[in-house]
């Protein structure tokens, strides 16, 4: 009865999704008012529709009801409850019932937080929202419908994934979805500029706060993967630029690209047909990323669905959907006009060639994903692209980027001086570069990549150093503190996200240079000993989990003779699946983290362990966290808070930049926001 | 208006490839297998462990091979219909418990009904490499001859029995 | 600048990065490419010789064997046609398994043994790397198409 409903409440989802796509935007061009009113309420009512049916399946998952399909295939009564909801979303059917639910989520956001926009406005972006919509549930109800019965009903399930069995898993997945799916308004916005033709600083201001806030989700989820990656995987990596990761990097490289253009647009009306493709990159990517991982169409680690007319519809859908916003976007952009002029160094400049780096990368990080599937295609062979191709690719092309990254907030807007500049940002280029060369003495080894990249964080450090320090000298009177509380949330917000970049950096380039890694046989009692601890194997004995029995090691940390520790990793089999699985051990510390993982048993209670010693690797995902909260912080910005008197706002801002523009002791401190 | 048409453009190209890449698949793949002798086997019996069958024994008739587990979910769905076949006698229904433990799969069958002539097990699945099973379920058409003259990939629809399976059969028991 | 003149180091500056970027792509392409062979093209000898490439198969039926240091593993990687053995130093995957399929990558030594540095095995009990199952599969045609 339960999954029925689920699946009644689906349809109407897609009817009512079907009028949000049609009415309001025919309403919008003609003219009926009445029309253009119906897409708030419309919106809302398949929100509602679309939570009775997640709410469903989660009923189903949560009652063990194996007589439906995807409960049998992805759950398990010995399933933990905690997994049993996370199970809803853990398949193919659910994460994509998942993901139109997020959407008609993100729509109910743009129809509640969009009083002061036009109605024709937000008739459009809903209705653009609404035949995305249209899309997702069909492909649901024809090719996956997560409510299919299994009649007769299995009397057990085949249990859930043991990958996915783990909390980092359970909260990955809806947070990429958000960002992939938040992306979605974003190109709404931008579809729905290029049809009614109008482009202006008012628009990019309405979709930068969406945009930052997807972008937010989409760094979090990935964050989160990569940690997940890093501790579940038991392979002590952090990225592998596996088919599946690259699907989540490239709507996130060009996200950061459309959140810095829309920066440029707002403030000074440039690149505007250039923002608008990016929105449009951006939410195709993210929905290639959904085809590539869902359709099986690459090889991949994740490869957990394989259906090829999923495939073929997805691609139908695609085709559909990202052929007619390019088509319209060729039609339309060049009408569109070019903004404000600006100079071959000026701020623009910079985040123009910025943007350009990210582009690029994103379309190398695109070519060796698809490359191998190019090659199969023309049956030129089977190969694969690995790390070291995308390494050699992307470090390159990400170092100009990152020193731009130093000067661009220092640049004034249209004009700027690279003989000033470059005079104010000498003793940072000295700092940074001194530090870079002493620091790896402090690690005990100098290596020159280790210099190199913290050379680019020490720069980036430096230069919000200079940034602030300039900033508050040209803020006026008063003392450290109220100058500081002068300045803007927006401000700060750059300057954390960029902090983030460098943290994040300084954590890639140490545990680079300085893991170390073992594969040894231990027996019991038997010691390894590496950056500066001894590890203690002392056997391991066999426990039961609700739902896998486990072998569990025990092994003693010392440090200096004195145990600090003990490490207990695990080696288990599910119970349903007969699945084995390595669950590593960690000790996670500020400047280092410990990683124990068991491999295979060998005779006489002795077991094969990898040991690894890896410095400050949590500060890659403490930097990523850094960069949201960047993010976050620029979304609470006070002029996103004071919308009611919008045209104010506004007006003060271009008075506020035409004074930056004519005053260059005003604008040195920069203001990116 | 060219350069505003390039995104387009290169994105036709894309598309190009991946409509190739999807029609890769080995689900598309034909079994090498059709109009060649069935690899041989002998093999435990589900029931009678101390029992062997051997696939030359059926030489002579048109059977059926299908490959099935307990742990396999589509292999539900097309139970019903096997069971509905076997109880009409038009041809005999040969089991291939593929990786599978006995237990589990005796409780299976009692719980389904057990539409097979016989079962037989093949617990490492080196019986499925020679048949090169990709997933289970699968269904072999054998005939008189021992020669495999279809192969179902994924369960066995009412569809697929009554377009393909059924007239083959017939035609092969002419 | 002249506006022209600007003009025209913005579009020199554009290309020759996008020049630089585009011969930093093909150069790690070029570099970093590494093809697929099955065991019975690496017995044809058509696979490189001191060059990375990746192999796939089955792992043959009691070929496991760990050496005395407990971390280096010898196998034989089978497509049913044809065999190559491999030898592993380090922790094999969860799901490396007798009579599974597996994808190693390394380079063949000249004594015909094939000396992996990465294994994969994929993380779902009844899945085969595509690339195994299509070795797999090429040996089957091969072997029919040699019986008839």
């Amino acid at each position: 009865m339960i999954p029925e409903l689920g699946n009644f409440a689906l349809i109407l989802a897609l009817l009512l999704a079907i009028t949000q796509g049609t009415l309001p935007i025919i309403g919008a061009a003609r003219g009926i008012p009445s029309w253009v009113a119906l897409a708030r309420p419309v919106v809302q009512g398949q929100f509602v529709f679309l939570a009775i049916a997640f709410g469903c399946l989660a009923y189903s998952f949560v009652n063990n009801d194996f007589s439906v399909m995807n409960v049998a295939r992805n759950s398990n009564s010995e399933l933990p409850i905690q997994y049993r909801i996370a199970a809803s979303w853990g398949s193919h059917e659910g994460s994509l019932l998942l993901w139109v639910f997020m959407l008609a989520g993100w729509s109910v956001a743009v129809s509640v937080f969009s009083r002061h926009l036009p109605d024709e406005m937000v008739a459009r972006v809903l209705g653009v929202m609404g035949l995305v919509s249209v899309g997702f549930i069909l492909f649901l109800l024809v090719t996956s419908n997560p409510f299919d019965r299994l009649l007769p009903a299995a009397f057990e399930g085949s249990d859930l994934n043991p990958l996915l069995q783990d909390p980092g898993m359970v909260i990955h997945p809806p947070m990429l979805y958000m960002g992939y799916v938040g992306f979605s308004v974003a190109f709404a916005f931008a579809i729905a500029a290029l049809i009614s033709g109008e482009m202006d600083a008012a628009w990019a201001r309405w979709s930068r706060p969406w945009t930052t806030v997807a972008w937010v989700f989409l760094t979090i989820g990935i964050m989160l993967g990569s940690w997940w990656a890093y501790y579940e995987l038991g392979w002590g990596g952090w990225w592998f630029w596996d088919p599946v990761e690259n699907a989540s990097f490239l709507p996130w490289l060009v996200g950061t690209a459309l959140v810095h253009s829309l920066a440029v647009t707002e403030k000074r009306g440039s690149f505007k047909s250039w923002t608008v493709l990016l929105a449009i990159c951006a939410f195709s990517l993210s929905l290639l990323g959904t085809f590539l991982v869902r359709s099986g169409v690459l090889t991949s680690v994740h490869a957990f669905a394989t259906d090829p007319t999923r495939g073929v519809f997805i691609l139908a859908f695609l085709v559909i959907v990202i052929g007619s916003s390019l088509l319209l976007f060729a039609w339309r952009a060049p009408k569109v006009g070019l903004g404000g002029k600006f100079d071959l160094v000026s701020r623009e400049s910079m985040l123009l060639a910025n943007n350009l780096l990210l582009m690029v990368a994103a379309g190398s990080v695109l070519l060796g994903t698809l490359y191998p599937l190019i090659m199969d295609s023309l049956d030129l062979g089977k190969i694969s692209v690995g790390t070291p191709y995308f390494e050699a690719v992307f470090v390159p092309l990400m170092t100009p980027a990152i020193f731009l990254m130093g000067l661009g907030p220092l640049a004034r807007w249209k004009q700027a001086s690279l003989p000033e500049l470059m005079l104010r940002l000498r003793w940072a280029f000295g700092v940074s570069v001194v530090t870079a060369l002493l620091m790896p003495f402090v690690m005990g080894e100098w290596k020159p990549l280790v210099s190199f990249g913290l050379l680019l964080a020490f720069w980036i450090i430096a230069t919000i150093f200079v940034s602030i320090r300039q900033r508050l000298h040209n803020s006026g009177q008063g003392g450290l503190f109220t100058k500081l509380a002068k300045q803007s949330r927006s401000y700060y917000s750059m300057h954390l996200a960029h902090f983030g970049i460098a943290v994040f950096i300084i954590g890639v380039t140490l545990v680079n240079g300085y893991e170390t890694e073992k594969d040894v046989r231990m027996e019991i009692g038997s010691t390894v000993t590496m950056g500066g601890y001894t590890f203690r194997f002392n056997g391991a004995s066999p426990v039961s989990g609700p739902n896998y029995q486990a072998m569990r090691g025990d092994i003693d940390v010392l440090r200096n003779g004195e145990k600090i520790r003990v490490m207990q990793p695990e080696k288990r089999t599910y119970n349903a699946s007969g699945m084995a699985m390595t669950e590593p051990a960690i000790d996670t510390g500020f400047l280092r983290d410990l990683y124990v993982a068991l491999g295979e048993p060998l005779e006489d209670g002795a077991w094969v362990v990898r040991v690894y010693h890896k410095p400050f690797v949590d500060w890659i995902w403490f930097g990523c966290l850094l960069m949201a909260f960047g993010g976050i912080l620029a979304v609470t910005d006070r002029r996103y808070r004071l919308k009611v008197h919008n045209k104010h706002v506004e007006t003060a801002t271009v008075a506020e930049d035409k004074r930056a523009a004519s005053n260059p002791r005003l604008s040195t401190g920069g203001k990116k926001a | 208006m060219t350069r505003f048409l390039l995104p387009l453009a290169a994105f036709i190209v894309l598309v190009g490839f991946l409509a190739v890449g999807l029609n890769l698949k080995p689900r598309e793949v034909p079994s090498p297998l059709i109009g060649k002798p069935a690899p041989v086997f002998q093999s435990q019996l589900l029931h009678e462990p101390e029992r062997m069958l051997a696939s030359q024994d059926n030489l002579g008739k048109v059977w059926l091979l299908n490959v099935w587990a307990s742990w396999c979910v589509s292999c539900r769905e097309e139970h019903p219909l096997l069971v509905e076949l076997a109880r009409s006698g038009i041809v005999p229904i040969y089991g291939l418990n593929y990786k599978d433990k006995r237990d589990l799969a005796l409780q299976w069958l009692n719980q389904y009904g057990d539409p097979y002539t016989v079962s037989v097990v093949d617990p490492e699945g080196r019986i499925g490499i020679d048949y090169g099973v990709y997933g289970v379920p699968e269904t072999y058409v054998i005939d008189k001859n021992g020669v495999i003259r279809h192969k179902q990939i994924g369960p066995v629809t009412v569809e697929s029995l009554e377009k393909k399976i059924l007239p083959l059969i017939k035609e092969l028991q002419g | 600048m002249k506006p022209r003149h600007r003009k025209l180091a913005i579009i020199v500056s554009g290309v020759s990065a996008l020049g630089i970027a585009a011969a930093l792509v093909l150069n790690a392409f070029e570099s970093n490419m590494v093809f697929f062979f099955s065991p019975s093209q690496v017995a044809a000898n058509e696979a490189p010789v001191g060059k990375s490439f990746r192999i796939g198969g089955l792992v043959e039926e009691g070929s496991i064997k760990r050496q005395s240091d407990g971390v280096t593993v010898n196998f034989v990687v089978t497509d049913t046609a044809k065999v190559i053995p491999v030898v592993y130093t380090g922790i094999l995957p969860d799901l490396f398994k007798e009579g599974k399929g597996v994808v190693a990558q390394g380079k063949l030594s000249a004594d015909g043994v094939f000396r992996a540095d990465e294994v994969l095995a994929k993380h779902d009990e009844n899945y085969m790397p595509p690339e195994a199952a299509g070795a797999l599969e090429q040996a089957r045609i091969q072997k029919t198409v040699m019986t008839q």
